[in-house]
């Protein structure tokens, strides 16, 4: 082999060279979309969830028929042309109650969430951030409040405040934000020992700034996951609470008391059972999904 | 151990006294309550509330009194029916709603178990992703509409099962399964989920270095350590059977302790509310404390906790 | 001696979402009846994924071995079965992880754990085995074997479960043992049993060891023969007295420099190598080394470098020992150790074309 003798001198690092990455570097939240796009059941269950969401937005406005509007000669019909999901047993038409009853229902789950979210947020990012005695207390509080059994907590508050939308809220709230405190306080705990907190703390950050800069954006992930799987257990809770006659009040379309009333009606008249089951079991379906694939795509061992 | 079970304890009755007071100051500011002079009750049942909550003492003789009788087991009159008391009802429903929930969490675990295995060891083909669409559609149809679903297909329809009642095998399969569904699915996912963890564990490598067999390291090495944590899942599990039982004993009428309790609370009879939730909190919070307890005899690893120190 | 291993050309990639990863890449070596080879990399040379693939250990898919021959007493594993290789893993090769604590199945006995390998392998019944797992701890040096066959992991120390870790690894007698980083997750202390241990039960059973470490201080007290890998491929390979006193690979030199020593004295810095290895999905043309090598010649940037062969049992693979080359002067740490070894060849030869 020949080769010439100009080639063999030192020329020495060229780091520049060996620094340069051949895979394009990406930003978290990129990467995170990136992951969650190769999930096509969590796609999947996205475009569904945004057509739900068009639909509960829209769909009260595509019939000429009011969800709450009695129609006695025409009750318990079948779909047909004219009332696309049928009518109930006042002759209301279901096409409109189904959609009425989805704005009911994302509300509620969305409400839910949000109160979760707030509530916990507040109580575990300060046992988190405080530590301490302050953490100890605040979480045994929690403890001793995680061990009341949900559901049975929310039926006691139903019957005692009354039956309606924000008595149900309030009543799912009440036990549903200890979940979402642990999450923040588990986040804030690991998070706040990490350096750059620290090298915030030394440039002598405040507390709140630090919080609001550091700790919270960093949490997103998690609370984000967190809170698309509350939205479906409060979207069951509705249904259920409805189930056993502590739904709301008419003439409110959700679809829990669509469904229970469609379920005495079952064996004549199924259709008044199955728009809204398979709508509740759709919609909890599509956040379950959704949740799931923002979880995998958020975990960091998936990153490779 | 010992200490680890009594500080589970304290933690348990603390929740349970909550649960108590919570009902006992509910029941008073409820609208129509017993306590509320302005209602005219029969006056049967207006004795049986007197001799059991003391209606004309001063509120905190009346709640002392009500958790020493809840301490002796005796959780009160009903409020609307003047020969029934909330014993009556718990003696008569709870063993129809045991033997539900009994097979219900038979299902739940077998199946769940096997999903989530297969599942594990197919990962990322097509029983993996058949399994936990099987398990993701468990977890969205709620046990009410599964049931009613079933119903009215596999009853109604077909005929294969009877519609109703609480009368033979027969009748109990389409509500057990109904209320496994969801339970079923979680558990699928869960042992998916530790199985996968497991799996990837160095001394699934050191047992697959030692030459051992593929199924030898699946059922000695990996499925053991795998079911740990769904063991955990119990308590919730129980939790998840018991509530589902509310709606599914109604739409089947089966005449069982969760029957009884949406009967009750349809009819606002307020005694009988407060005296089964609080019997099923004790049953839920004794049921998970015991499942901590056999995860802790279960797991070597957590032994070391309870002081005994083997270095 | 007799040839126990030898392994030729082994090319190993893995699938991953940002592409193929070429973790080895034709790396050839043997290994004799008894011997002690250690294999020398940082993180991601492909130093593990080499051992791991002697006894087919790495995950297929998304691992692959894609050439090569990997010759067990002169039978080639790669194309063998799982089935087969049960037969052979734990039997004719074993090996030692790097971290004891998650090396060992937590809810299952030690002993059992022994006992496994003795049942599979010796054909032992149950009560012989728990005798002979006795038996193994006592020989690994755990003291009170009779209580602690009985004991789960958690009830062992790092360094005890290390040892029992040794005696599943030898209990069937093996030809060969692979230690991948037996002692990194160790005190050092501990450390240094642990490797007295192994060179003393290799003595009793006549064992093979390839020894993978990223520690060349640890090397200089195990090892007969030294392969220095990096990204993938072996740069240099010697014995370690060729490594330690003639090594000519420019790695190699930076990798001793920045080995801390007594001898040091305070104003020999300790010279760390620049930069990071290369990404493998994607490797760098001609000298992999090349972009972090202070010496780095205009050829490397184009040319793969031949093998070239030093003596009998040394071999480098760089431009420097080109007669073309001009003659550069390693580092001062690195000058200072070296010595003329008598078995060196007048000139390097050439052995194998680089691609």
């Amino acid at each position: 082999m020949q080769i010439s003798k100009d080639k063999f001198k030192v020329v020495g690092t060229q780091l520049g060279e060996a620094e340069r990455i051949s895979k394009p570097s990406l930003s978290f939240w990129k990467d995170v979309f990136i992951r969650f796009r190769k999930n096509k059941l969590a796609l999947f269950g996205l475009v569904l969830l945004g057509l739900l969401i068009f639909m509960a937005i829209f769909g009260p406005y595509m019939t000429p028929y009011d969800y709450a509007s009695n129609d006695l000669g025409n009750k318990n019909q079948p779909p047909s042309s004219e009332h696309w999901f049928g009518t109930d047993d006042l002759g209301r038409d279901m096409f409109a109650r189904t959609w009425e009853g989805a704005r009911i229902s994302i509300f509620i789950g969305v409400a839910a969430a949000v109160i979760d979210l707030i509530i916990g947020v507040f109580w575990g990012g300060i046992a988190g951030y405080k530590g301490g005695r302050t953490d100890e207390g605040m979480m045994r509080f929690a403890d001793i409040l995680y061990g009341v059994p949900y559901l049975l907590l929310v039926i006691l508050l139903m019957v005692v405040l009354g039956q309606g939308l924000s008595t149900m809220i309030i009543a799912m709230s009440i036990t549903g934000w200890i979940n979402m405190s642990r999450i923040v306080r588990g986040q804030v705990l690991s998070l706040k020992n990490q350096e750059y907190v620290l090298a915030a703390k030394t440039l002598g950050a405040n507390t709140s700034r630090i919080m609001s800069k550091h700790l919270i954006p960093n949490s997103m992930g998690p609370i984000l996951v967190t809170m698309t799987l509350t939205i479906p257990s409060a979207i069951f809770t509705e249904a259920f609470l409805s189930f056993i006659g502590l739904g709301l009040t008419p003439p409110i379309a959700s679809w829990g008391t669509m469904a229970n009333d469609g379920l005495a009606a079952m064996r004549y008249y199924p259709w008044r059972l199955f728009f809204p089951a398979i709508f509740i079991c759709l919609t909890i379906f599509a956040f379950n999904v959704v949740g799931d694939g923002l979880r995998d795509a958020l975990d960091p061992r998936m990153r490779k | 151990m010992a200490k680890y079970i009594g500080k589970r304890l304290l933690y348990m009755i603390l929740s349970l006294w909550m649960i108590v007071t919570a009902t006992f100051f509910f029941m008073r500011i409820a609208p129509g309550n017993p306590f509320a002079s302005e209602k005219k009750l029969p006056p049967e049942i207006e004795a049986n509330l007197n001799a059991h909550f003391g209606l004309d003492k001063p509120w905190y003789a009346q709640y002392w009194e009500y958790l020493v009788r809840i301490v002796n087991w005796d959780f009160g009159p009903s409020f609307k029916y003047k020969s029934q008391t909330v014993n009556d009802l718990i003696n008569e429903g709870f063993p129809v709603s045991f033997l539900l929930g009994m097979e219900a969490i038979f299902i739940a675990v077998a199946i769940g178990v096997i999903l989530g295995i297969v599942a594990a060891l197919k990962h990322n083909r097509w029983p993996d992703y058949t399994a936990m669409i099987v398990a993701v559609l468990g977890i969205s149809v709620p046990s009410f509409i599964m049931a009613s679903f079933l119903q009215y297909f596999l009853a109604i329809k077909m005929g294969i099962f009877p519609v109703a009642r609480w009368e033979s095998f027969m009748h109990s399969v389409l509500p057990a399964v109904a209320l496994a569904s969801t339970p079923m699915a979680f558990i699928a996912r869960l042992t998916r989920s530790s199985m996968l963890e497991v799996l990837a564990n160095d001394y699934i490598k050191t047992a697959k270095s030692k030459g051992l067999s593929r199924g030898v390291i699946t059922v000695k090495h990996t499925i053991r350590n795998a079911l740990l944590p769904v063991v955990t899942y119990m308590g919730p599990l129980t939790a998840g059977i018991l509530t589902g039982s509310f709606v599914i004993e109604r739409i089947f009428g089966i005449p069982g302790l969760g029957a009884h309790f949406v009967t009750s609370i349809n009819n606002r009879d307020y005694t009988v509310i407060m005296g089964v939730t609080v019997f099923y909190s004790i049953l839920l919070l004794v049921s998970i404390l015991l499942v901590d307890i056999a995860y802790g005899i279960i797991d070597p690893r957590i032994k070391l906790a309870g002081g005994k120190k083997g270095e | 001696m007799e040839k126990l291993l030898e392994v030729k050309n082994l090319e190993v990639s893995f699938q991953t979402y940002g592409g193929t990863v070429k973790a080895v890449r034709g790396v050839s070596f043997d290994l004799h009846k008894g011997e002690t080879l250690a294999i020398v990399g940082e993180s991601g040379s492909g130093k593990s994924v080499t051992s791991q693939s002697i006894m087919k250990l790495i995950p297929m898919p998304p691992g692959r071995i894609t050439g090569g021959q990997i010759l067990l007493s002169g039978d080639d594993i790669v194309p063998k079965t799982e089935k087969q290789m049960e037969k052979i893993r734990g039997k004719e090769i074993s090996m030692i992880f790097q971290d004891p604590m998650t090396s060992l199945n937590p809810t299952m006995r030690v002993g059992t754990q022994i006992m496994e390998v003795l049942i599979k392998h010796q054909n032992m019944s149950k009560t012989d085995a728990k005798n002979r797992a006795i038996e193994l701890l006592r020989l690994v040096g755990i003291p009170m074997p009779e209580k602690r066959v009985d004991q789960y992991p958690h009830e062992f120390s790092g360094g005890m479960r290390q040892r029992a870790m040794i005696a599943i690894a030898l209990a069937a007698n093996p030809k060969l043992l692979i230690a991948d980083e037996p002692t990194t997750a160790l005190d050092v202390t501990i450390q240094a049993q642990i490797l007295e241990l192994m060179k003393d039960l290799q003595n009793k059973m006549d064992t093979s060891i390839i020894f993978i470490t990223h520690d060349l201080g640890v090397v200089a007290n195990v090892a007969d023969r030294v392969a220095v890998m990096y990204a993938g491929q072996i740069v240099e390979m010697g014995t370690v007295d060729e490594i330690f006193y003639d090594p000519r690979h420019p790695y190699t030199w930076g990798l001793l420099a920045s080995m801390p020593s007594l001898e040091n004295d305070d104003k020999a810095d300790l010279a760390a190598i620049p930069g990071t290895p290369p990404d493998l999905t994607n490797p760098p043309k001609g000298d992999a080394f090349a972009a972090r090598n202070k010496y780095a010649l205009a050829i490397d940037f184009e040319e793969e470098p031949p093998m070239f062969q030093i003596s009998e049992t040394h071999f480098a693979k760089t431009w420097l020992l080109h007669p073309d080359a001009p003659k550069v002067e390693p580092p001062e740490a690195v000058k200072k150790r070296i010595r003329q070894l008598s078995s060196t060849f007048e000139k390097p030869v050439i052995v194998k074309e680089g691609k």
